[in-house]
């Protein structure tokens, strides 16, 4: 399936600044390990060790939140890497 | 005299920084920041290679990882695969590195060898100069690992810190959790044994216990490498191995100074000689510098007697704390002692902490300051 992700920019030094990009997989996870080989260590930075998303992480697929990375991506689907903070 | 210039490497909340001196230490130019955004906790020059530079870091939305340079921090380059535990087993604690906390070199004759700690406390090996780090599973994995690091840590969170390497025997090791204690190796971290003999936990109900004890540094004598000092939350030790038992040696600190700290700094010549920087441990522990009067203390005779080192520092009204792998020495004649403080500065001395200077000030947060030559 392929895909547009947009790419929060704490993440912009994995794809040479681009904010978005192209990628396929049927599923969130899918579409991450696509990421990751083309962006490696991107991965990791959003999804730890037991992967789990990390805590200031949202993913969404077009405007439903994923709070699993099974949740299924359709053709055309964007996917949003999204990056929440607070505090100084 | 035996001047020495260098650059010293400030890891802060929001960014990591240089300075480095000219060949007298009197002028101090400030570059960066590196990295500007990234929680760095700690900059580690390789003593076997100073033109390596490891870096921790992380930012407030991202994970943990370990950056490299090859070329005295000009240029970086991230981890391949950065320090994280194994994937946990069905029904497992389901352990995930928050933070690279500490980074150590390894030994001498194990070139491309560095150790990692972590929160939650974890322990990481490359042998590869930093580029792939393993999890230790002689301590991660150990029977005893979720009782000697139980969880129950400091505000911050639970870290592993402190992996000291033996110079003669690069199997040796030690190492430190806030909270859980000192442990020790002497196979590679295969295996780990308590080494908390005399230590006092006074936070906790049974101050007797073999580990829980909450060190905050611990360093280990270059030249004589069983001599080991520590700073704990509650004192400052020294032990002589095979000794099994600490020594507190922060009894002789002045009783309105009190021994409670972060940092400890050796002499690399003389391990007689060590420089704490005290904090007001009282009440609530606002683990400022006592009276907002910060000051240096310095032993020459292993822990018999401090002196106080407040020349140029602030006479009043300067509530500053200096963290754990904020305070180092350049090992140059005189020795230069130089600390950071949570509010930005760095101070220095060249002639052993008998007088002070601010050399670099509005910095963030300050949590590392090393040397690298």
């Amino acid at each position: 399936m392929a895909c547009t992700v947009r790419i929060a920019s704490p993440l912009r030094s994995y794809t040479n600044g681009a904010a978005a990009t192209d990628a396929s997989g049927a599923t969130v996870a899918e579409v991450l390990a696509d990421l990751e080989r083309r962006f490696p260590g991107m991965r990791f930075r959003m999804i730890d060790e037991q992967d789990r998303i990390r805590q200031h992480i949202r993913l969404f697929v077009n405007t439903q939140a994923a709070s699993e990375l099974s949740a299924p991506v359709r053709a055309g689907d964007v996917v949003h890497l999204i990056c929440a903070l607070s505090g100084g | 005299m035996c001047l020495m210039a260098g650059t010293l490497w400030i890891a802060t909340r929001k960014g990591a920084f240089a300075l480095r001196a000219d060949a007298r230490r009197k002028i101090w130019k400030l570059s960066g920041p590196q990295f500007l955004g990234h929680v760095i906790h700690h900059i580690v020059a390789d003593p076997r290679d100073p033109k390596i530079v490891l870096v921790a870091a992380k930012t407030g939305h991202l994970g943990p990882t370990v950056f490299r340079s090859v070329d005295r921090g000009r240029t970086w380059k991230e981890a391949a695969q950065p320090p994280a535990f194994r994937k946990a087993a069905a029904g497992e604690d389901a352990r995930a590195v928050q933070a690279v906390f500490w980074l150590t070199a390894g030994h001498t004759s194990e070139r491309g060898t560095w150790y990692a700690g972590s929160s939650p406390a974890g322990l990481f090996r490359s042998e590869d100069g930093g580029v792939k780090w393993e999890p230790v599973a002689g301590f991660n994995d150990h029977p005893m690992r979720a009782k000697w690091a139980s969880g129950l840590g400091t505000p911050g969170g639970e870290l592993l810190h402190s992996v000291l390497v033996d110079p003669r025997d690069a199997r040796h090791l030690y190492m430190g959790i806030s909270v859980g204690g000192i442990f020790e190796s002497i196979d590679a971290g295969r295996n780990w044994e308590p080494l908390n003999e005399g230590v006092a936990a006074t936070f906790l109900p049974d101050d007797t216990i073999a580990y829980g004890h909450d060190p905050h540094l611990i360093v280990q004598h270059p030249l004589q490498p069983d001599r080991l000092y520590h700073q704990n939350h509650c004192g400052i030790y020294r032990i002589d191995r095979p000794a099994r038992r600490w020594v507190r040696i922060g009894k002789a600190m002045p009783k309105k100074i009190g021994d409670i700290g972060f940092p400890i700094v050796l002499d690399p010549a003389d391990p007689e000689i060590a420089w704490v920087w005290p904090m007001d441990g009282s009440t609530v522990w606002p683990r400022t510098a006592p009276g907002g009067k910060p000051a240096v203390y310095v032993t020459r005779n292993a822990g018999r007697s401090w002196q106080r080192l407040d020349t140029g520092l602030p006479r009043s009204q300067a509530w500053l704390t200096v963290l754990r792998q904020a305070m180092c020495t350049d090992g140059g004649k005189p020795r230069g002692i130089f600390f950071g403080t949570t509010n930005g500065e760095v101070w220095g001395s060249i002639n052993a902490g008998e007088s002070w200077r601010r050399i670099a000030g509005n910095l963030p947060q300050i949590f590392s300051v090393t040397y690298g030559p």
